[in-house]
This record gives structure tokens, sequence and C-alpha cells, in this order.
């Protein structure tokens, strides 16, 4: 918590972001920053645009409004110079590369970090080695943090579930983000597997990297969380600290539904069924049905 | 994974649980006899006359001097014979099997037969009737049938999970043999030597091959396979993998002297033609397995590449018939020739690469058509004149590299060098040098970013890997090295025709071709395409009876073998893996397996 202290910076700012697919609108205008060193949460019932958010942030999507800035410098929207630039995602259903071993994965995700191209992999002068070398070393050093360093040998596809999201995030730690953006890290995972995920991702903030996780397990998320946001159908609803969401009753509302007021009588169900038979007669002028909460 | 090590330690001890099940119910002891004695029938036959004239090719004629297919029959014969003594356990042959003992008899018996029985089919057939059959031949047809029978009463390798029932299903269980355990490390010189030596046996054997006619190549290629198989089987394969994937430098010497010995065994220039048209077939190929392989990019108008260097090349030489007047030394003319590859593969790539999947195959398969009507129209009347169209560029004078004029032949050290000699040798040299790109590319920054992009390339992109430009650069590569091949191809091929660059044609190399030799040899691996493209190249030269099935039965070798070794001839570790289910076999190496085990799973077979 020392890291409170320093002077704070923003480290993502999105603002105004909007994604339509054609008609359906799946992101509308959310703002969100998150700052240095801290663990912002994103949750939010299932379709409510949490990873379409992330695709726009990642660059998977281009945001038809709004802009997303790292570190004050707006990003492109191409998702190998999101990465260059210095955000790493995990994705929500695992997306390894199957078939190369472990510790070839890291390497993959050191691809913007290293500079050596097909020339000097040809020539193999002493600077291809040095950078091999060093990005050989670093790579085991990540898999040695996530504990999979004994396993650098195997396939990655041969990997248990829970070593193969381990994994992702040591990919993604290996292009050397300022910010990572981790998708749904422990679906799937038993309560410890879950547990270990949320010292793990201590540990990563304790390394400098702001994190941005979409969770469902709410547990995980209120442990974890400086702040969390929460989406539902596309708006950002409510953000704060984990005690002010968990208290607003619109975020209950949107998880759970809201009560009716009284039950549905003879007569709303009388006047339900004359709507919809007025509306079968093709007849313009219906009943003013929207009723406001 | 733990099902698995148990299985691993307890194969070789052979619990009573589950006891090795054999085809036929012979016992061991009788079944073993059958193998010898059957075996050592079909060798004494050999030494005998197998017809009475020498009308069938190869002379079979002679008592006590195997000819021809009789060789062949006698290798196999005795290969037969060594692998059953080994597995009786006979001191100095262990190391033979390290790895199944019986699935490599068998397997080398059935290949006598097929060799036996094939020739003395085909000599029934070419002189009208059995009745043209000497005694010898009967000698060895039955002794290869009794070792096959012999055979096929030894228990099997590996103990049974599940009952078979059927024979065919026990056949199939008795021909699997267990992997060999890792072997104890030999002093390097030794392991250099046995590199060494396989090299030059693969070299005897790849030279044999492409000397032998018609008949002979059917029973060389019978006994190959067969014994090849076995090869694998016994783990002697494996153990050369471990090998040579220990000491690369050595082997990737080793391989380029052997093969640069080929032209000094060969009196007879068209057996150096066929060697430097191989050579071309396979380094195209190989070019094509980075493009394929590594980047995972559907190419089927590869063929076009190559055109477009040999035909560069072939206008920047002197050509009488080229449109261009101006004769470049031969280092201009291959650059120019790779140059015009690249500019065609960038060309093409930087709109098509953006496809995924099949609408990049699509674009390149036009690609290749739209070149080969290009060159055929670019003729004076349909278009502007440059490439003298369908008559293509005749009359490409030969090299001379540094005064060494490569159209005549020479005399070095008492060897001819003839004039595909003299060829192959330079083509060698671009094979070597394809072979180290490949390798060097492969294993770096860019070649991980090519295979990530195979394998996801949402996901490789996320890591930021510029998908775009990785898959130009392999495209532009693989172009490049196609152009390369080209460039000599144009000058060994005195002239070049638009209708040498086919999709599909009877004659390698064509776009089909080569993929095929891709997919056929091993994709991502270096010796699977030379292997592919030896044998595609081979198969149809030597088969030319066949002429009008070549296609049909190409199809169907290709349909088995991706139904019973997707992964091709020479397989990667990680394609071996990705096909074949099996649990974790990725474990670098079985430790706990030393050397008692062995012997054990010798005394227990």
């Amino acid at each position: 918590m020392t890291t409170m202290t320093t002077t704070t910076t923003t480290v993502l700012d999105a603002s105004g972001v909007t994604m339509r697919f054609g008609g359906l609108t799946a992101v509308r205008s959310v703002d969100l920053t998150v700052n240095s060193g801290e663990i912002v949460g994103l949750i939010g019932p299932n379709g409510a645009g949490k990873t379409t958010f992330f695709n726009c942030l990642t660059g998977l999507y281009v945001p038809t409004e709004g802009k997303v800035s790292y570190k004050g410098t707006v990003l492109p929207a191409k998702p190998h110079l999101v990465t260059d630039a210095g955000i790493a995602r995990t994705f929500q259903n695992i997306r390894l590369f199957a078939n190369m071993t472990v510790l070839e994965n890291v390497l993959v995700g050191r691809h913007t970090r290293t500079k050596e191209g097909l020339w000097s992999a040809l020539l193999r002068g002493p600077g291809f080695k040095k950078a091999e070398a060093a990005s050989h070393a670093r790579a085991m050093e990540l898999l040695e943090f996530i504990g999979l360093a004994h396993k650098a040998d195997h396939l990655s596809r041969n990997l248990p579930y829970g070593e193969q999201r381990k994994l992702e995030i040591a990919r993604a730690l290996a292009s050397e983000p300022g910010l990572l953006l981790l998708d749904e890290p422990t679906a799937g995972m038993n309560p410890q597997e879950t547990r270990a995920a949320e010292e793990l991702v201590f540990a990563i903030r304790d390394q400098g990297i702001a994190v941005l996780v979409i969770e469902h397990d709410m547990r995980f998320i209120f442990n974890l969380c400086d702040r969390v946001a929460v989406l539902v159908q596309g708006e950002k609803l409510v953000e704060g600290s984990s005690e002010t969401v968990q208290a607003d009753e619109r975020v209950i509302a949107a998880y759970l539904g809201t009560p009716f007021e009284g039950a549905p009588g003879a007569a709303e169900v009388a006047e339900v069924e004359a709507a919809e038979a007025e509306a079968a007669e093709a007849s313009a002028d219906t009943p003013a049905e929207g009723k406001t909460p | 994974m733990t099902t698995n090590t148990t299985k691993n330690s307890g194969s070789p001890a052979k619990t009573p649980a589950s006891t090795p099940a054999s085809t036929l119910p012979l016992p061991p002891a009788a079944a073993r006899i059958a193998v010898l004695a059957g075996s050592a029938a079909a060798l004494i036959g050999t030494f005998l006359a197998w017809t009475w004239t020498t009308s069938f090719p190869g002379d079979l004629t002679v008592t006590g001097y195997p000819g021809g297919l009789q060789t062949i029959t006698l290798v196999g014969a005795a290969l037969t014979l060594l692998f059953t003594l080994a597995g009786q356990g006979i001191r100095g042959l262990g190391w033979l099997i390290p790895g199944g003992t019986n699935s490599p008899v068998l397997l080398l018996s059935l290949g006598v037969l097929g060799t036996t029985g094939y020739t003395m089919g085909a000599i029934a057939e070419h002189l009208g009737g059995i009745v043209n059959l000497e005694p010898g031949a009967w000698i060895s047809g039955i002794g290869a049938l009794i070792a096959v029978i012999g055979a096929l009463g030894l228990p099997s390798d590996l103990p049974a999970d599940e009952p078979h029932t059927s024979p065919w299903q026990r056949l199939r269980h008795s021909l699997k043999a267990p992997a060999p355990p890792r072997a104890k490390t030999l002093p390097d010189w030794i392991e250099i030597l046995i590199i060494a030596a396989s090299f030059g046996i693969g070299l005897y054997v790849l030279a044999y091959g492409i000397e032998a006619y018609s008949e002979l190549f059917i029973g060389f290629l019978i006994t190959t396979i067969f014994g090849a198989t076995a090869l694998n089987r016994a783990g002697l394969i494996p153990r050369l993998n471990t090998l040579t994937a220990k000491h690369r430098n050595v082997t990737f010497t080793a391989a380029i002297v052997a093969a640069a010995l080929f032209p000094f065994t060969q009196t007879d220039a068209s057996y150096a033609l066929i060697g430097v048209n191989i050579l071309i077939f396979a380094t195209v190929a190989l070019g094509l397995n980075v493009v394929v392989g590594l980047a995972g990019l559907l190419d089927l108008g590869y063929v076009a590449f190559l055109g477009v260097g040999a035909y560069t090349a072939a206008l920047v030489s002197g050509s009488p018939a080229s449109t261009f007047d101006v004769h470049f030394p031969f280092w201009a003319a291959v650059l120019t020739g790779a140059a015009a590859s690249l500019a065609f593969g960038v060309i093409i790539g930087a709109p098509t690469l953006r496809l995924r999947g099949d609408y990049l195959a699509i674009v390149t398969l036009g690609f290749g058509e739209i070149f080969r009507i290009t060159m055929n129209n670019l003729n004076g009347s349909a278009g502007p004149d440059l490439t003298n169209g369908a008559q293509g560029i005749p009359n490409i004078p030969d090299l001379e590299i540094l005064g060494w004029n490569l159209g005549i032949e020479h005399e070095i050290l008492g060897f001819t060098l003839s004039r595909p000699a003299n060829y192959y040798l330079l083509m060698l040299f671009f094979t070597a040098v394809v072979v180290l790109v490949f390798r060097r590319s492969g294993e770096s920054r860019i070649g991980r970013a090519w295979v990530a992009i195979r394998e996801d390339e949402t996901a490789a992109t996320a890591m930021g890997i510029n998908g775009f430009r990785v898959k130009l650069i392999a495209f532009a590569l693989g172009a490049t090295l196609a152009g390369f091949a080209g460039t000599v191809q144009a000058h060994v091929s005195y002239s070049i025709t638009p209708e040498q660059y086919l999709f599909a044609n009877t004659v390698p190399p064509n776009s089909a071709f080569l993929l095929a030799a891709v997919i056929l040899g091993g994709m991502g691996t270096i010796s699977g395409p030379l292997i592919g493209a030896a044998l595609l190249y081979l198969i149809p030269a030597k088969l030319q009876f066949l002429e009008d099935y070549q296609l049909l039965l190409f199809g169907l070798a290709l349909i088995l073998l991706m139904r019973f070794r997707p992964e091709g001839l020479v397989a990667n570790k990680r394609a071996q893996l990705e096909y074949h289910e099996t649990d974790q076999l990725d474990v670098p190496d079985q430790q706990k397996l030393p050397e008692g085990t062995v012997g054990a799973s010798k005394a227990g077979a």
C-alpha cells in the first residue's frame, strides 16, 4: 500500500466508448479510468457488454464512438499496436497456442519487446543470440512466477485447465504491459484455484501493473478490487468501492430483477390482452404501455 | 498421466493380467522356428534361378549369384533373420531392437513376402504363365509365406488392453510396438559415426532406388516401406532421431556430404538428372513448407513462383530467344530471379493475405493459373512479345561459374562428372541454403510468430504480432526460395515453357505435387518435404506404365496416408501429438526406464 503515496497516474482512460453492431448497441458511452497500481473490477450480468468493451479497449473492435487512451496517448484500433503500447489481455475462452510448448507460448508474448527480424534470424549474429537468450531468461522467470517452470517443455494443450489460465496470464505479462486486462480469469476454477488466482493478481499489481478484471465470482471481485464498475445492458450503471456497489439497489435489480409492485391482477391481464388484440388489428394507437418505474 | 507411466513401466515386465496376444494361435517357439526356417529358405532361394529366360528384366536365371529383384528378397530375408535372432536374445544383436521385438519381424517378413510374391507374379505375367517359374522362385516364395505365418504366431509386443476377437484387430495390434527407452549416452564421436553411417546407408538405398528399373523399383518400394516401418517399430529410427536432434550441425553436414557424393557414384548421366530434378522439387517443396507448414497459409499456386524465377533467369541469361539482349553472370541472374519472385510474392500477398483460410487458397490457385496463361499470351500476337508464348524460351545457355563450365563433362580424381552431375552439385548448394533458411527462420522470433498465427490468429494479434506483416514475410520468403530454385531449373532443363507450371500434372513439380510433398512428408519439418519430394518424383518416373492411373493412385495414396498417418511420413513432435491423442507423450524423457528394463522386455518377449 506504500505505492498509494506516490502520485497516481491514469493508465487507462476510456471516454464515451460506444459500440454498435448494426441496430444493436452493445456498449453505450461508457467512461472508465484505471489508475496505476489499481485493480478495477468490471461486473455485470451475462450479455451486458463486458467482453465487447474489452475488445474495444484492445483494438479487436473499432468503437463506433469514443476514444481510448493509454497513459495519455490515444490508442490506435489495431490489436498488435495496443499490445505494443502496453495493454495485454487474456481471453474469456482460453486462447493459448495449443500446439506450442508452454515456453514457446510465453516467448510469443515477448514479440513486441524484441525486434529481431528475418534477417537477423537468418544471419544469427551475436545480437540475435543475446536477444534470444534474454527472451528465454525472461520467459523462464515468468514461468517461475506463475509456477509452471517445470512444465516448460509441455504442449500447452496438455496442461490442466487452471494452469492454462495461469499460462495465459504469463503470456500476457511477457509483453511487459502497464495494464493487464483479465477476462473472467477464474471461470471454471474451484475455490482453491480461485484463491491462488487472487494471490497471483495481487502479485501482479505489486509489480506495478494495473489490472482491469471481468469476473462473475463476486467474492473474488470484492476481495480483490479497489474499485468496481457495473455494466448493465451496455451502460455503466454505477462505479465505486465494493461497499457502494454491493449496497446499490440498481445493481441488485440488474442481477436479481425487481420485485413486482403487487401481484398482476385480472385487470392488468385483461389490459395486456386487449393491447395485444389491438396490435394484431394493426391499429396505430395502442394504449400507453410504458409504465415507468 | 499417471496411468500412462504405469503402463510404460509395466509393459516390459509383461504383467500376467494381460497376456500378449498373437494373430495366429501358434506356440511361440514353433512360430519362431517357422520364421527362421522360412526366412532361411527365402534367402537360399535367391541363390537359385527363378526363371529360365533373361527376357525378364534383371537376369534371374543365374544360379549362385542373386540379381535384380532376388537381391531385394535376399536383403529382406537377411534382415528378417537378423531381427528374429536378435529377438532370441543372441548376444551382440540386442541393439537392433530397443523398441519392439516381434512387430519388426512381422513387418519384415511381410515385406519379403510382398517382394517375392510380386516378383513371381510379374514373371508369370511377363512371360505368360507360372510354368516360367523355376524352383528357386518357389523355394523363396513358400519360404517367405512360412515366415509370415510364423511371424503371425509370435506374441505381440504390447499386452492387449482388451481381448481382440477379429483377426484383423489382432493383426493391427501385433504391429504395434512400445517406444524405445532412452538410450545410454555414447561418446560423441561414436554418435557422430552412427549418424554418418546412417546417412551413408540412406544415400545408398536412395541411389539404388534412383537407378532401379520399373520392376525392381516396385520390389524396392515394397521392401523399403515395410523395412522402414520395421526399423521404426524396432526403435532404431526413434533412436537415430534423438541422435540427430542432439548433433544437428553434424547431421546437416553428413546429409550434405552424403548427397554430394551421389553424382560420384553415378556413371550414367540420366540418374544424375533424376537427382537434380528431385533436388529442385525438394527445394521448392521446402520453400512451400515455410508458407504452409510454419505460417499455415494454404498456397495452391506456388509453382508460379518457381516459374517467375525460371522465366526471369531465362530472359537475362542470354538465350537467343530472349527479348532482352543481356547475359548476366549467374549470381546476377539468380538475384534477379529471386528478386522477381519476391516482388511477385509481395504483389500477390499484399492484397490476399488479408483473407483467411479458404479464400487465400482460391486466390493463390487463381494466381498460379494467371501466371501460366499470361506467359502463354505474352507472345507478340495476343500481347506484347516477352516470353515467346507457348514455345517458351529455348536454348538457355549453360552456366559457367568461376571458369567451371557446367555444361561439359569434368574429370575429378578419376570420377566423371556429367552435365547433370554438375548441376546437381550446384542445386545441392541451393538446397543447403534453403534448409538453413528454413531452420533458422523457423527457430526465431519470426518463426514463433508464424506458428502462433497458424495456431490462433486472434490471440496472436492480441500478443502484439502484426498478423498481416508476418504472413507477408512468410509468403515473400517462400516465393523467394522458389525463385532461387527456378533460376537453376531454367538452366538445367535448357528450355522453359508455360506448360511446366501447371496446377496438377503427372510430372512434378506442380502446385498439387508440391503441396502433396509437404503434407505427405510432414508439415513443418525439414526432412519431411525432402523425402516426400523424392518419393513423389521417383514413383511417377519409375512407374510410367501406370500413366493413365497415376493421378488416381496418387489420390488414393494421399487418402490412405491421411487416414493412417495424418502427420506425414516424418512427423515433428508437435504434429504427432496433435493428431494422435496420446496422453502426455511430450514428457521429455521417461527417465525411469534404465538399461535393465530393456533386457527384461527381451526376456519376456
